[in-house]
């Protein structure tokens, strides 16, 4: 017998008491009562506990902000379907210099040039305000997973629409069969007697723009 | 394939690999109790983080909503674990990933093996994962010419000091900062000699460390948290990013679970994530957790594989009472309350899996007359903590009782066959059965009460007893037997007062003999 | 109310002051307290190492002895016998196929209470030294065991009627709810942990500077007991029952060794 069917008889057998298959009890919060103002409070709250850097501004004001968050930095990667309005501010500063790379397809960034660039700048899809958490499915506007994990520093843009309360919220917003990367602050470790160090070998700054409206 | 079961049933098949304990605990525990920078290293960090979790558990209104949500989901999952297994094989592997089924470790080790041979690489990034330290793969790996690098910071740690992991979150537990700068100085290469003991120091060694193996590595090898049976999804929940590392960069990536690690679906998902970071690492989130579903074109690895492991698993599943210790979601809660963990380490367990769960998972996949894996259920004073701390409400302090009830069965069975000796403890307890199975003969022992009163002697305790006895005496006194029983008492004195009452058995009085009206209370002379 | 008291058999035996400090109690709020005759133990020291065969005789004895008089509830002054009662007697019963014994064994478990359990649920004790005459002049510290905090969820009844025993001082034992490393056969098997535990909790003890621990369980007491004597600390452990017995009139003793019965105090 192979292994699979070998296994399976095993488990099948191991089973032969049949079980009663039980009710799952789903009682706890599926849904929050929270919204705008405090989403964002609660949301910004959870981030800077996790020493990530937090951002308020209304739409208009973001390529002002991306633009003396990216001051002084080198080179930065952004995904193709970012909106490059969002760097008009940036660029005008850059002088033509080109410091913003493109990640699209057919023109992918190799790991050795993402290692080589300062900072990435992504959207998210969508994010949960009692945990902290920013989630990514790699859509056009946020790029491959490798593009906001091999530069030191991830520039984020959280639009308010997608800050849910509770984590139950969020997920009935993604697609599971995409690839995710759930961040909750700044890459971190607990492994030196279990105390909490920020920055380890994902990016060790997390700068979080929430856009109003 | 059909769901239930109609063939013949099959014995247990236990699982291999370093799940053993190869002395017996007491013996292994008195040795880790003499290492005085241990208890330190250890006390300090398990009430760290005991604090931590309950900051965070406390701090969610509805946490027993999601304990009994987990439970439940987990409970169905086991028993329809054929049919969600065939279920997320058909997602996976229609979403291009490749299974493999592997019965034991040494089956699932030579199949790593052969897809690492496959790409021709000579080294391996590791993502830390419980199931290829049971099975011993980064030495089998070694023994076959590749090198793995474990790319976690504690069980790099661990790895640079060729020691082994003593917890399963935090495998470095057993040393504090000043041992990992001593390590890092000693085995790292290129190292800053000026490093000092601060932990974001240290974080940054290890980061420089690691850097140009995850962007120049062609195969990686992970565990994984979760799978999802109705999307062939997979999740890896981390802290570093080193997680992020091996799951993105490498172009193969082979991943080894327990088949016990699936959970029916997507909704599932939102409970154990809430569940796991505040157990494990009392967070309210961890800081990565990464999802895949086989391969996704163009982003991350092409060459995707899971090995499917079984190594005892089924048998475990096999024991009624025992098999929800497969619910284990592997978040260490319970060894950091453990008052016998807290105090001998991880090391005394001798498996990979150290703590209450340990002392329950082992001998459950290795059967309970594996080497000294019988002495595993003894390793517990039954306090309950571990239960209580349970994500997934494991009752372990039952199965525990249930183990030792399983190991005092095999060794009846052995007496019988082999005609040996039974043991100090079983003459104890078969003697006292007869006197705790009847109020009348407790009656009579306690007649012999005053006996233990002349051998307390003057100073009114009993300081050294012979035997397994000898264990109580070795840091207790027994104070000397009172001069009479409550029985005793009741008889003569107190129902005395109340003719009505009924004797209590095994006492001879009739009522008649005892002196006055004894008022209820705590003055009486006896 | 007509109370079956179910002494258990380390006090049974060992520590007598507190079954008669129950008695006392319960009279003294006017109720009638009956000792059914055949009880012995509850089986948990069989069944927490692993001798549930040798526990089945044990247990079936439990049942039938409960089952036999006529009374409203039975109470113990133990959370661990308790426990065992409601909740391993089922299992030893189910383990060795006697379903019978099974459903007999949970009518006795639903109708036994912890003593604390049946003071403040059910009898309303709210305030010991208004309601009981409760009196006891000393410092002490309480140590809360684990089964009665974690399988019965006792929360702080005992701790709350201690707290309103007259002219009593309490205080906070630090790390209180770790366990105390008795665990039955655990304190042999694994004497070295166990005693490892012990000398953490027994230091802990010390450190409040207290005349005595108190609990509610005669087995920790016992154990931790036995480890202020051989450490010579010159404090002392006692059941709450006792305290809550105690009063101006009659006080109970405090002795600077491991506490044994009243009478021995006494003298």
């Amino acid at each position: 017998m192979n292994a699979r069917a070998d296994i399976l008889d095993r488990i099948r057998s191991a089973l032969r008491d049949a079980p009663a298959v039980p009710e799952v009890p789903r009682d706890y919060r599926r849904s929050s009562g929270l919204g705008g103002e405090e989403l964002i409070e609660l949301l910004t709250d959870r981030l800077l506990d996790y020493k990530a850097n937090v951002f308020i501004e209304e739409a208009a004001a973001v390529p002002q902000r991306l633009a003396a968050l990216l001051e002084g930095t080198g080179r930065y990667a952004v995904p193709h379907g970012l909106a490059e309005s969002l760097f008009a501010e940036a660029d005008a500063h850059d002088g033509g210099s080109g410091r913003r790379v493109t990640d699209a397809p057919g023109q992918r960034l190799s790991v050795e040039e993402l290692d080589g660039i300062d900072a990435v700048v992504t959207g998210s899809a969508v994010a949960v305000a009692e945990t902290g958490t920013i989630i990514l499915d790699a859509a056009p506007d946020q790029g491959r997973r490798v593009i906001s994990l091999v530069p030191d520093r991830h520039i984020c843009i959280v639009r308010a629409g997608e800050i849910t309360a509770i984590l139950p919220e969020a997920l009935r917003r993604l697609d599971g069969t995409r690839p995710q990367t759930w961040i909750s602050g700044p890459s971190a470790t607990s492994d030196i007697e279990l105390e909490r160090v920020e920055g380890v070998h994902g990016p060790r700054t997390l700068d979080v723009v929430i856009v109003r409206g | 394939m059909s769901g239930t079961f109609l063939g013949m049933p099959s014995l247990p098949v236990f699982g291999i690999g370093n799940l053993h304990e190869h002395e017996p605990f007491p013996k292994a525990a008195r040795r880790e109790l003499g290492n005085p920078q241990l208890r330190a290293n250890l006390g300090h960090a398990t009430r760290t983080i005991r604090d931590k979790r309950l900051a965070v558990v406390s701090e969610l209104p509805d946490w027993e909503e999601l304990r009994e949500a987990g439970r439940a989901i987990k409970e169905s999952v086991m028993t329809r674990l054929p049919e969600l297994l065939e279920e997320f094989e058909a997602n996976f592997t229609a979403r291009g990933g490749t299974i493999h089924w592997a019965r034991d470790a040494g089956e699932a080790n030579s199949i790593v093996a052969a897809l690492i041979r496959d790409q021709g690489a000579t080294e391996v990034v590791k993502v830390k994962s419980m199931a290829t330290q049971e099975i011993g793969l980064n030495e089998y790996l070694e023994e076959q010419g590749i090198a793995a690098y474990e790319t976690d910071l504690a069980e790099l740690i661990v790895q640079l000091d060729h020691d082994k992991p003593s917890h399963i979150l935090v495998p470095a537990i057993h040393k504090n900062r000043s041992q990992v700068r001593d390590i890092f100085l000693r085995e790292m290469e290129g190292v800053d000699p000026e490093l000092t003991n601060e932990p974001a120091r240290l974080a940054a060694a290890a980061r420089a460390h690691l850097r140009r193996k995850f962007l120049s590595a062609k195969v990686a090898v992970s565990g994984a948290n979760f799978a999802l049976a109705d999307s062939g999804t997979l999740a890896v929940v981390e802290s570093e990013g080193n997680g992020r590392m091996c799951l993105t960069l490498p172009e193969t990536l082979i991943t080894v679970m327990g088949v016990e690690k699936l959970l029916p679906g997507w909704e599932d998902l939102e409970v154990f994530m809430q569940l796991l970071p505040r157990s494990s690492t009392g967070e309210r989130m961890n800081p990565y957790t990464s999802l895949w579903t086989g391969v996704t074109p163009d982003d991350g690895p092409q060459n995707v594989h899971l090995v499917l492991l079984d190594n005892g698993r089924s048998a475990a599943l096999a024991d009624e009472m025992g098999r929800s210790a497969l619910h284990c979601i592997r978040c260490s809660a319970c060894m950091n309350v453990c008052p016998v963990y807290e105090r001998t380490g991880g090391h005394a367990y001798g498996s990979t899996y150290p703590g209450p769960i340990g002392a329950i998972l082992s001998p459950l996949l290795t059967g309970i007359t594996a080497e000294e894996n019988n002495s595993l259920p003894y390793a517990s004073s039954l306090c309950g903590a571990c239960y209580d701390a349970c994500p997934v409400k494991i009752n372990i302090p039952d199965i525990l009782v249930h183990l030792r009830g399983e190991d005092v069965d095999s060794k009846r069975g052995k007496n019988r066959r082999k005609r040996a000796m039974p043991s100090q403890m079983d003459v104890g307890m078969k003697a006292a059965s007869w006197a705790l199975s009847s109020g009348k003969n407790l009656g009579l022992v306690e007649k012999a009460l005053p006996l233990g009163r002349l051998a307390a002697g003057p100073d009114r305790k009993i300081t050294k007893l012979p035997g397994i006895a000898a264990g109580w005496t070795q840091s207790r006194d027994i104070p000397a037997p009172p001069g009479q029983s409550f029985r005793q008492w009741w008889n003569k004195e107190h129902r005395a007062a109340r003719p009505d009452a009924a004797p209590a058995a095994g006492t001879d009085a009739a009522g008649t003999d005892a002196p006055g009206p004894g008022s209820a209370g705590t003055e009486e002379n006896p | 109310m007509r109370i079956a008291l179910f002494a258990t058999c380390i006090v049974d035996a060992m520590y007598p002051a507190t079954a008669r400090a129950t008695v006392s109690i319960l009279e003294r709020l006017g109720h009638e307290v009956i000792f059914p005759a055949g009880q012995a133990c509850c089986g948990q020291m069989h069944v927490n190492s692993g001798y549930l065969k040798e526990a089945l005789p044990v247990v079936a004895n439990h049942v039938k002895a409960f089952e036999d008089d006529e009374y409203d509830v039975a109470v113990a002054p133990s959370g661990s016998c308790v426990a065992s009662v409601k909740h391993q007697h089922l299992m030893v019963a189910r383990r060795c196929g006697d379903a019978g014994l099974e459903a007999r064994a949970a009518a006795v478990g639903a109708k036994t209470y912890e003593l604390s359990q049946l003071l403040v649920d059910v009898l309303g004790v709210t305030d010991a030294a208004a309601q009981l005459g409760s009196y006891f002049p000393h410092r002490i510290t309480y140590h809360p065991s684990c089964h009665g905090m974690r399988l019965l969820r006792l929360g702080d009844r005992q701790l709350d009627l201690l707290r309103s025993v007259g002219g009593i001082e309490l205080a906070e034992l630090p790390e209180a709810d770790q366990c105390c490393g008795f665990g039955g056969t655990f304190s042999m098997k694994n004497a070295d942990v166990s005693s490892a535990m012990l000398a953490d909790k027994t230091a802990n003890i010390c450190g409040t500077g207290a005349d005595l621990c108190a609990g509610g369980d005669a087995s920790c007491l016992m154990h931790i007991g036995g480890g202020l004597s051989r450490q010579g600390t010159g404090v002392t452990t006692m059941h709450f029952a006792e305290i809550l017995a105690s009063t101006l009139e009659n006080p109970a003793a405090v002795s600077g060794d491991v506490r044994l019965t009243t009478g021995r105090t006494a003298r």
